[in-house]
């Protein structure tokens, strides 16, 4: 039998209709679509999608029991590597990953892994699960700072292994990126809710509205007789271009605009948490962040252009998500970067409210010259080429620096000059014993698929380490 | 839970709550402040903590009823809950080697400038405070300042109680008469601490203010609450989530702050009219 050469395409909304609501953009294979695309994995000898599966996923052996249509069993195969399945089916950049290595992908487009895994996490979430089993108390207790990605990832796996994990978390909502960052057509907080609901019946403790290095510190929970603590902390403060213009009315950082929307829901007419709708919006930069970004406010009734340095080719954000963004209207300003943002001033009014709002964009072309450290073409300035764009809003999506709260409290916890915790990145763990980290804390923004592997690779070393001192 | 464990009026439109929260009332510091939700679906307010009973495990909040959010927090009562209370965040206010401070309050502002007098009064510092209100009826925490300042000045934009005239001019008068002081730490509205960094400039003394942008998380995580300051002649982007609230006043942008401060009045007035609405209808239902 031939393999069909192309991966089953993925059911969306029609573009035009959900550019106006907040609802799931992917809608999710039948069970047909998922047996007919599970059907064209060679099942190899060499399984290098795995290898290319930050957590090691036993992709060919899941995949087989959906070509038998044991869905239950396939679920049960990718949860013994993934505490989020249903989480990274939708979220993880699948194409640079386990679909980068597909061997069906040297000739043809590789297995749709990701929508398959997506599948799977669906299927068994649709009937309410049977209380997982709890495995036997060993006694020990864990402290886990922050419930994104890694945290989870990490609290899940040493909860499995018997320890009393409790979770801090800074917010009132558990989740962290996966709440606050990744809008709801991406990620139904829905799916967030019951992952962290899962963990929770494993024996799983959350804490919300605790910022570690404020209300506790990493010193004070060894002294409640937390015995190691994971530091997934996240990502912090949002990076500006330190332009002109950055304090007007209207301009946001991504990570705002996007908490605003997601964690505040003020996507919703009954939020008491403002946004700004509509108009004309601008989005600086080209990451999954600023995609995010830009879809959300395209949702909110505005028209939406992407300001990004660089070319098409660059653009960091996973294929698909750009794919979405242009369906959906958003325009991209390509190799084109701002110099200052313009505000409006009545000159006889100084009480008008629009004094100090946002109006236009002030932005220069870009060239590629030679190649930088990272192999990436260095955007360079075209002199004199300056054009000035209308705008109402701009939301900076330059990325962030690590949050100063544990670093400036944890006495002995080295971290890099720009801020991220110091791991070895074999164990996760830190300077100070007993304390590890893990995610956007220690290597700055990068994925959640990245920051579950680090979750994963600290509990592992943490149980090490404990059964170690127990033996001692 | 939050328990709100007793609740005060102190003016017609400034409350004062005592709030459980033992982690919070074990650290909080004089000019440190927390972030609230009064119910699940409402949006995050920083307020500045007003004192603390460590043993109670209680910490005290003074708010002023200015939108939605003050208004439902208004209407609850002794025994009822909040659905968050997170912090203490932001660094707390520097006291060392400040033998000889003045404290200047304006309006709800006072709340957060008492627990700062009474911190320097109990660190032995000479403390002289000045705070400054619209009319007599909205005079706070009279008392209290009298109990922990060596001096104090109490005004009124009308002249209706204590002396006319704003806080300026206590400040003019002491400067201006080759008084000085280690530090002047000012808090209140935005307008009003411009007016003292300026009236302090002449005099090279050390202006300290304490912001209170619109936050959302308050943990250093959205830059919502980013201020410029202006550094040897560079403009610098700080966060008063973590990097304050405290700042030092000369390098403050103040009208960045105003403008900004005022992003979403026209919403939130319309919130705040919505939600009275609500809750008068609900009175009247009942």
């Amino acid at each position: 039998m031939a393999v069909n050469p192309k991966k089953h395409p993925m059911p969306t909304q029609e573009p035009a209709v959900r550019a106006h609501n907040f609802s799931e953009v992917a809608l999710g294979y039948t069970e047909q679509m998922a047996v007919e695309e599970a059907s064209r994995c060679l099942n190899c000898k060499n399984q290098p999608c795995v290898a290319g599966c930050p957590v090691n996923i036993e992709i060919p052996d899941f995949i087989s029991h959906i070509k038998t249509g044991d869905f239950e069993g396939a679920y049960q195969v990718i949860s013994r590597s993934s505490s989020l399945p249903a989480v990274c089916g939708r979220v993880c950049p699948q194409e640079s990953q386990c679909e980068a290595k597909c061997t069906l992908g040297i000739r043809f487009e590789p297995v749709g892994i990701g929508r398959l895994e997506r599948f799977v996490a669906d299927r068994h979430n649709a009937v309410p699960a049977a209380a997982p089993e709890k495995a036997a108390a060993n006694g020990h207790r864990v402290a886990v700072v922050g419930s994104g990605p890694s945290g989870l990832t990490c609290a899940g796996d040493l909860a499995r292994k018997g320890y009393a994990v409790t979770v801090f978390e800074a917010l009132h909502t558990a989740g962290g990126v996966l709440v606050y960052g990744i809008p709801e057509f991406r990620l139904p907080k829905t799916i967030v809710s019951r992952e962290v609901e899962t963990l929770k019946a494993l024996g799983v403790e959350v804490e919300t509205n605790v910022v570690i290095g404020k209300t506790l510190t990493v010193d004070e929970l060894f002294e409640e007789g937390y015995e190691a603590v994971f530091i997934g902390s996240g990502a912090g403060l949002p990076k500006f271009m330190g332009i002109e213009g950055e304090g007007l009315k209207g301009v946001y950082s991504a990570n705002e605009f996007l908490t605003r929307s997601n964690l505040m829901k003020a996507y919703r007419e009954d939020s008491d948490t403002p946004i700004m709708k509509g108009g004309k919006v601008i989005v600086v930069g080209g990451g999954n962040v600023a995609m995010d970004a830009a879809r959300t406010a395209l949702r909110l009734g505005a028209e939406v252009t992407i300001v990004y340095r660089r070319s098409m080719e660059e653009l960091p954000a996973r294929r698909e998500e750009v794919e979405h963004a242009q369906e959906e209207g958003i325009v991209f300003n390509l190799l084109t970067n701002p110099t200052r943002i313009l505000g409006y001033q009545n000159p006889d009014d100084p009480r008008d409210p629009k004094n100090g709002c946002v109006t236009a964009v002030e932005c220069l072309r870009m060239e590629l010259g030679e190649p930088d450290e990272k192999g990436r073409r260095r955007p360079v300035e075209v002199p004199g080429s300056e054009f000035i764009v209308e705008a109402d809003t701009v939301i900076m999506a330059l990325g962030t620096s690590p949050n100063p709260l544990i670093r400036d409290t944890t006495k002995g916890l080295e971290t890099q000059r720009w801020g991220g915790i110091i791991v070895n990145e074999e164990t996760g763990a830190t300077s100070r014993e007993g304390v590890y980290a893990g995610g956007d804390a220690v290597t700055g923004a990068a994925t959640v698929i990245l920051a579950m592997g680090a979750g994963k690779t600290a509990a592992k070393a943490i149980d090490e380490y404990l059964s170690k001192q127990a033996d001692a | 839970m939050y328990t709100i464990v007793r609740k005060k009026e102190l003016n017609p439109t400034v409350t004062q709550m005592e709030i459980l929260s033992p982690l919070v009332a074990r650290k909080a510091k004089p000019g440190q402040f927390i972030i609230l939700r009064v119910d699940d679906e409402g949006e995050r307010i920083p307020l500045t903590v007003a004192g603390t009973d460590p043993a109670e495990g209680t910490v005290k909040i003074i708010f002023q009823v200015v939108g939605a959010t003050t208004e439902k927090l208004n209407h609850l009562n002794e025994g009822d809950a909040l659905c968050d209370f997170v912090g203490p965040l932001g660094v707390a206010t520097h006291t060392d080697g400040i033998k000889k401070v003045c404290i200047v309050g304006g309006g709800v502002g006072c709340a957060i400038a008492m627990p700062v007098a009474q911190e320097f009064h109990r660190l032995g510092a000479e403390v002289t405070s000045v705070i400054g209100f619209r009319n007599k009826d909205l005079v706070i925490l009279e008392d209290e300042f009298k109990a922990c300042s060596d001096r104090l000045f109490v005004m009124t934009d009308d002249g209706s109680y204590g002396t006319h005239g704003n806080v300026t001019a206590p400040l003019n008068e002491m400067l201006g008469g080759g008084e000085t002081f280690d530090m002047i730490i000012t808090i209140g509205p935005l307008i009003m601490m411009k007016f003292v960094v300026a009236a302090a400039r002449p005099y090279n003394v050390p202006v300290t203010v304490s912001m209170n942008p619109i936050m959302i998380d308050g943990t250093g995580m959205c830059g919502g609450c980013r201020l410029t300051l202006l550094r040897d002649g560079k403009r610098v982007t700080k966060f008063a989530c973590v990097d304050g609230p405290d700042f030092n006043g000369y390098e403050v942008d103040f009208d960045e702050a105003m403008s900004r401060g005022r992003m979403y009045a026209a919403f939130e007035r319309h919130a705040y009219e919505e939600t009275c609405n609500l809750l008068r209808k609900g009175k009247e239902e009942n």
